[in-house]
């Protein structure tokens, strides 16, 4: 077959007809793998919310979301909440944060970091149990959660005061988030919370 | 046989990474350990070889004037199917590199093969060379991200050679790429020529 | 003896690079052992380490890897940039931390492009640039001044640049008041690397480079100048940008601008030249420090502009005698 000649005629027809090809197939694929991917991303945030709240089983309830992009799950044993913060060492850092009924933090989960390895990056262990910053089991209502060096409870992470302020003030900002929801609601919890 | 030396031209005489120095981001950017870069390295392969096959297969119909624009859009579809793809059955894998396959479109690299090798051959030849450049691409990326990942965090493919604390952190961030590439290039342009 | 032919002039001013080498080296001395005197046994162990490691690798490279007939060993540039990398390391530093950093300021910063005078960057900045991102934890942690027989496991305390960049941070300008005193940070009385202490050591060893005609004012005045003015208007501005002459005492400044930025390599050679390349670095410098990631900028502002040098030599070329302006 003899290569086609570079005519306006050709060129348009056959550049409409490879969009129309590739657009087709996109469109075939995407079809495919919805489904599956949605089940991928439902089962991971699932997983993270079990987690962060050290349960194997739960019920969540419809997401709820805030003004400033924070997302409460409420589940039956406590609250994941979803909070980020732009202003981390890499960018923007995401923490899903686990409340029990009480306000107590029962653990928390790094979703999304550009933090450095070795650095910001081990925000995912130094706070959790058994870490030197170790925030689990502890109610922000009661401890000031900010880094030792602005005044707050918390050791920041070796030489990454800057992550340590951005996962603390998503953690302060998924709590505010908490006692919003339950002043909102519930204001018998907002009383338990006055009376500590 | 000629197939073979189409394979053997592009893991060793024409190595993207280390002599034609062809698809730069994805090497500096994906490379921060072994796993990454072989990781990337394949995606690229899988990009290739296909994008090579369909271009060999309809470079008659394209007429010159148009060639760029119709090869970006067969290259793009494939990157955006690959990149569903992953998205829904290896979806840790997508966790890792989800953010670099969008940049497969703009590798030089297939769209490079597509203009020098596939508009001008037929689609078995195609295939090899996609096959050939792939490896290639896929060796340099997976030595780099070893050395760095080695030099960095003292592990290559997560098994520890020595303890993290003595690895030097810069080879995991962008400049230790830099100076990595840099010294392997070197390294392997002495033993050519040696 | 056969007769030398050359062009005029024949008159040699007995310049060379081992003078100029050994003579930076007399002017680092007085700093030297006022950080001997601050760090007692920690100093001692770590400059005699750099300067033997970068000693060393240089000897082994040249001799091994680019098989070279003469050997540079003895013309003093090794030497030196082994003080002044030992000037930029905490004197806690544990010792293969160090010999990394001189197989780097000499393996990568200056042999890799061809030795002494073929360096783009300080290889010394080099080296400490390395070492400050590959192990931030141990290259930021300085320890107190005064534990004479301490060595890694010296206690470490904030220095003057972390405390301002605090400040800065919380927007509170107390926190400031725990600075030490001028008189003590010009003696050199602070935490910090083993060449940022005592400031009056430094100039002493400026001064007598500056009388030795090693270097010439501009380099250093255009900095440290710079670094005056700029801060000076950001402490008028907001007192929690902290007094100009503590900005200008703490950290490596001093360091940097008089040793550092003036290395003949890598800065400009026509005197507008170095003006321009100065007043950036000490702009650079104040940017970096109050609003960077890392609270001393000295280092990353001279390897900044040390990349700019050629395209300064390009543009601020001298005017030839008798060359007409167009």
């Amino acid at each position: 077959m003899k290569k086609l000649e570079s005519t306006w005629y050709n060129m348009a027809l056959v550049l409409t007809l490879i969009a129309v090809v590739a657009g087709a197939a996109l469109g075939y694929v995407n079809e495919l793998t919805k489904g599956p991917i949605e089940q991928i991303k439902a089962q991971q945030l699932a997983d993270g919310i079990k987690k962060v709240l050290n349960a194997q089983e739960l019920k969540v309830e419809e997401p709820q979301t805030m003004e400033d992009g924070t997302v409460l799950y409420q589940t039956d044993k406590g609250t994941a909440i979803k909070a980020s913060d732009p202003n981390a060492f890499g960018g923007t850092l995401t923490v899903l944060v686990g409340f029990d009924v009480k306000g107590v933090i029962q653990g928390y989960q790094v979703l999304e970091t550009s933090e450095t390895p070795g650095l910001g990056a081990k925000a995912d262990t130094w706070f959790q149990t058994g870490g030197k910053g170790c925030i689990v089991g502890v109610n922000p209502a009661e401890k000031n959660l900010t880094v030792k060096k602005d005044g707050g409870e918390v050791d920041a992470i070796t030489a990454s005061t800057i992550t340590s302020r951005a996962f603390l003030r998503c953690v302060n900002k998924a709590y505010a988030a908490l006692a919003g929801k339950y002043t909102d609601a519930d204001s018998g919890a907002t009383k338990q919370n006055d009376n500590k | 046989m000629n197939n073979i030396k189409v394979l053997l031209n592009g893991i060793i005489k024409e190595n993207p990474t280390f002599v034609l120095l062809l698809g730069m981001c994805p090497t500096l950017g994906t490379t921060s350990s072994a796993l990454n870069g072989m990781s990337m390295g394949l995606a690229t392969m899988a990009v290739l070889i296909f994008s090579n096959l369909i271009i060999s297969l309809i470079k008659n119909l394209i007429p010159d004037m148009v060639r760029i624009p119709s090869f970006i859009v067969v290259i793009a579809s494939l990157v955006t199917i690959l990149q569903m793809v992953m998205q829904a059955y290896l979806p840790d894998l997508y966790a890792t590199l989800g953010l670099f396959i969008p940049l497969i479109v703009v590798n030089c690299i297939i769209l490079g093969r597509a203009e020098a090798f596939a508009a001008k051959n037929g689609p078995i030849a195609s295939i090899f060379d996609g096959i050939g450049m792939g490896l290639g691409f896929t060796l340099g990326l997976t030595l780099l991200g070893a050395t760095r990942e080695l030099l960095g965090t003292g592990c290559i493919f997560s098994f520890t050679v020595f303890p993290e604390e003595y690895g030097a952190l810069v080879f995991v961030l962008a400049p230790g790429a830099f100076i990595a590439l840099g010294y392997l290039i070197a390294i392997i342009n002495k033993l050519r020529k040696a | 003896m056969k007769p030398i032919i050359s062009l005029s002039p024949h008159v040699h001013g007995g310049d060379s690079v081992q003078r100029n080498m050994y003579g930076v080296c007399m002017a680092l001395l007085p700093a030297l052992a006022a950080s001997l005197w601050f760090f007692g046994l920690g100093a001692a162990i770590v400059m005699a380490t750099s300067v033997a490691s970068c000693v060393c690798f240089e000897w082994a490279i040249s001799k091994f890897i680019l098989k070279r007939e003469r050997l540079t060993i003895t013309d003093g540039s090794a030497v030196l940039t082994g003080l002044l990398l030992g000037f930029n390391l905490p004197s806690n530093l544990p010792l293969w931390i160090i010999i990394i950093g001189a197989l780097v300021a000499i393996g990568i910063g200056k042999m890799t492009f061809g030795g002494l005078g073929c360096n783009p960057f300080n290889p010394a900045l080099v080296g400490r640039i390395f070492l400050l991102i590959s192990f931030p934890v141990q290259m930021t942690s300085w320890p107190e001044i005064k534990q004479y027989t301490a060595y890694t496991d010296a206690t470490t305390a904030a220095t003057p640049l972390s405390l301002m960049q605090t400040a800065i941070a919380t927007g509170d300008a107390s926190v400031l008041e725990q600075l030490p005193s001028l008189e003590e940070m010009l003696l050199g009385a602070m935490g910090g690397s083993l060449g940022e202490v005592s400031a009056l050591m430094l100039l002493l060893g400026t001064v007598f480079m500056l009388w030795k005609k090693i270097i010439t004012w501009h380099i250093p005045v255009s900095i440290l100048g710079t670094v005056a003015v700029f801060s000076t208007a950001l402490h008028l501005w907001n007192p929690v940008y902290a007094h100009p002459l503590a900005v200008l005492m703490s950290g490596g400044l001093i360091l940097g601008a008089c040793f550092m930025a003036t290395d003949y390599v890598t800065s400009p050679m026509s005197h507008k030249g170095q003006l321009i390349y100065g007043v950036c670095i000490g702009l650079l410098t104040v940017v970096i420090r109050n609003w960077g990631a890392y609270p001393e900028g000295m280092s990353f502002a001279i390897f900044t502009m040390n990349a700019f040098t050629p395209l300064i030599n390009t543009y601020c070329k001298p005017k030839r005698f008798g060359e007409v302006k167009k």
